[in-house]
């Protein structure tokens, strides 16, 4: 700050780190709890530091599944494989998709180009929430329901993703396309071998942004497949948690939960630089 | 903004387009046509007959006590998240854009809800509220209050408040954060020699510096509240007790798949498409005329 105020500094730490207990404190008690003997989970106060089943729990979770009536004993391997494919899927289609409409709106003059655009926009004012049944019928009269492609390709198409290229090919030097040119490079070479490694941070920014995306899409696979085997990670506990007259056995339940955060969480820390600065470039 | 370099092709351009315009055609602009039609239509839940209607819907949803109490319930709903998870961020954003030491450290340790599903931000707290169990219930309990969002509808608005918050904080702090790191420095010292203190110059500099990415935040924050916590709804709560957690987008999810009253179902999904145009409108406009000062 512009001038010494050692105290408020310091209240500046103090308010940080509330803040991130607060934060980080239902993590916490998730994981404990996920350590633990069902029954030590059964009465309050429940126990805040780990208990020794760790390993018994995400061994049965990871390998067994619960045996419930919804969940239906789908190990958790198999759900997380499901949502690891539906996000890579989502994430990579995403990208490429929009990648080749922005590279063709902004590189060549064609009949109905801004049509093009602005069609593409309005995807924007549309969510899934708002055009439920419809959808789903489309999927359905596809015959795509209980498939990856049914879980996926309706996804794929992205405003987001294709505003944040096109901004960034338009800040791209003219020079480069006429130089790209000059030598003979057709515009696929161009788009290529100079385009596409000039784009890598925004590659890597809509990566971890769609791949989060993707990983936590709840409402579309719980309309699109009633098939066990497609079950996805947040859906799976979601039918764990809402069983029927007995209570969800929690230690699994949050060791879930644990599961289910891991991959995106770790994705968004680990490639956090490109993430925050994709994320304030994508919305502005 | 055009570029002058053009590749020319007559076929290229079209085929790179197609796969985005497909998509977007199938599965965006056709069912939302879908959707207004069917609006107009009064359907049996087989879809064996239908009947144009006219506004009919519209009129008979506006009437219903249970739609508008569910829009009511929204409206709330939104306001208290965005209002919560825009204030709470703004002040973890002013801390640490404050502290010099360990910034980064604060900063991962804030961003990371961003990755957490809604539906799964929803099962964490509805185990840390569980009524014979949760741990801030047995807090609550001790305290003297009977927490059970089973059973009473005002406790059960609550969880799913305090889940979608906590979602978003991290969100608006990386949007806020960002703000305040773009606001030039110079501004602030002159405050500060002319002899502003830190609340003063936070007021009459930061804040108003600070207009557009709060609009903009606003905006993108009650969009989420109306749509983007419907897994923490269907996750938790499921609507209930008794409608308390009933939300717009959960009504729409319901009476469509549960009720299997269509033409009421695409009524209120043109309603909610009509809400979510006006408010990217509303967006774009302010992004057109972005520098407020």
């Amino acid at each position: 700050m512009v001038e010494r105020r050692p105290f408020a500094t310091f209240l500046a730490h103090v308010v940080l780190i509330l803040g991130i207990v607060v934060v980080a404190f239902p993590i916490w008690v998730t994981f404990v709890a996920s350590t633990h003997h069902a029954k030590d989970i059964m009465t309050a106060p429940i126990p805040l530091w780990p208990g020794t089943q760790f390993f018994e729990n995400y061994r049965k979770l990871l390998f067994e599944g619960m045996i419930n009536p919804t969940a239906g004993g789908v190990p958790m391997w198999r759900m997380m494989t499901n949502s690891f494919i539906m996000a890579m899927i989502i994430a990579l289609g995403k990208i490429f998709v929009s990648f080749i409409a922005a590279f063709a709106i902004v590189y060549f003059r064609f009949p109905f180009r801004m049509a093009v655009f602005w069609i593409i926009f309005m995807t924007l004012m549309l969510p899934v929430e708002v055009r439920i049944v419809p959808t789903f019928k489309v999927v359905a009269d596809l015959g795509l329901l209980n498939s990856y492609a049914g879980l996926t390709i309706p996804l794929i198409a992205s405003a987001t993703a294709t505003f944040l290229f096109r901004q960034f090919f338009l800040t791209v030097p003219d020079e480069l396309a006429e130089a790209a040119r000059i030598d003979g490079a057709g515009p696929v070479k161009f788009m290529k071998d100079i385009l596409l490694p000039l784009s890598r941070t925004n590659l890597a920014a809509l990566f971890v942004i769609m791949f989060t995306f993707g990983w936590n899409q709840y409402l579309w696979p719980l309309l699109m497949t009633t098939d066990r085997q497609y079950l996805t990670v947040v859906m799976g506990i979601q039918r764990m948690i809402n069983v029927a007259d007995t209570d969800p056995q929690w230690p699994l339940v949050m060791a879930a939960v644990i599961l289910a955060m891991l991959p995106p969480v770790a994705v968004v820390l680990l490639m956090q630089r490109w993430f925050i600065k994709g994320l304030v470039d994508t919305e502005k | 903004m055009e570029k002058r370099a053009v590749f020319r092709s007559s076929w290229l351009p079209l085929a790179l387009v197609m796969p985005q315009l497909i998509i977007t055609f199938v599965f965006f602009v056709w069912p939302a046509s879908q959707a207004l039609y069917q609006s107009l239509l009064l359907e049996d839940p087989f879809g064996l007959k239908s009947q144009f209607i006219w506004f009919d819907n519209f009129t008979a949803l506006f009437r219903n006590r249970d739609y508008l109490e569910s829009f009511h319930r929204t409206a709330i709903f939104s306001g208290l998240v965005a209002g919560l998870a825009m204030g709470i961020a703004l002040l973890m954003a002013v801390m640490a854009d404050r502290v010099i030491k360990g910034a980064t450290g604060y900063k991962t340790m804030l961003i990371w809800p961003y990755a957490v599903a809604p539906a799964v931000a929803g099962a964490l707290w509805v185990f840390m509220f569980n009524p014979r169990i949760g741990i801030v219930a047995y807090v609550l309990h001790s305290f003297g209050y009977d927490w059970n969002h089973q059973i009473r509808g005002n406790d059960a608005f609550a969880l799913i408040t305090i889940a979608a918050v906590w979602k978003q904080i991290s969100y608006n702090f990386v949007f806020f954060l960002a703000g305040l790191q773009a606001i030039p420095r110079s501004l602030i010292e002159a405050a500060a020699i002319d002899g502003a203190g830190p609340t003063k110059r936070f007021w009459t500099i930061v804040f108003p510096l600070l207009s557009p990415t709060t609009f903009f935040l606003l905006v993108v924050n009650i969009v989420y509240a109306f749509f983007d916590t419907f897994g923490i709804v269907h996750a938790t709560t499921s609507g209930g007790p008794a409608k308390a957690t009933e939300i717009l987008v959960y009504k729409v999810f319901n009476d469509g798949f549960i009720g299997l009253d269509l033409g009421s179902s695409a009524a209120q999904s043109v309603i909610l498409m009509a809400i979510v145009i006006v408010l990217t409108v509303v967006q774009f406009r302010y992004i057109e005329r972005r520098v407020a000062y």
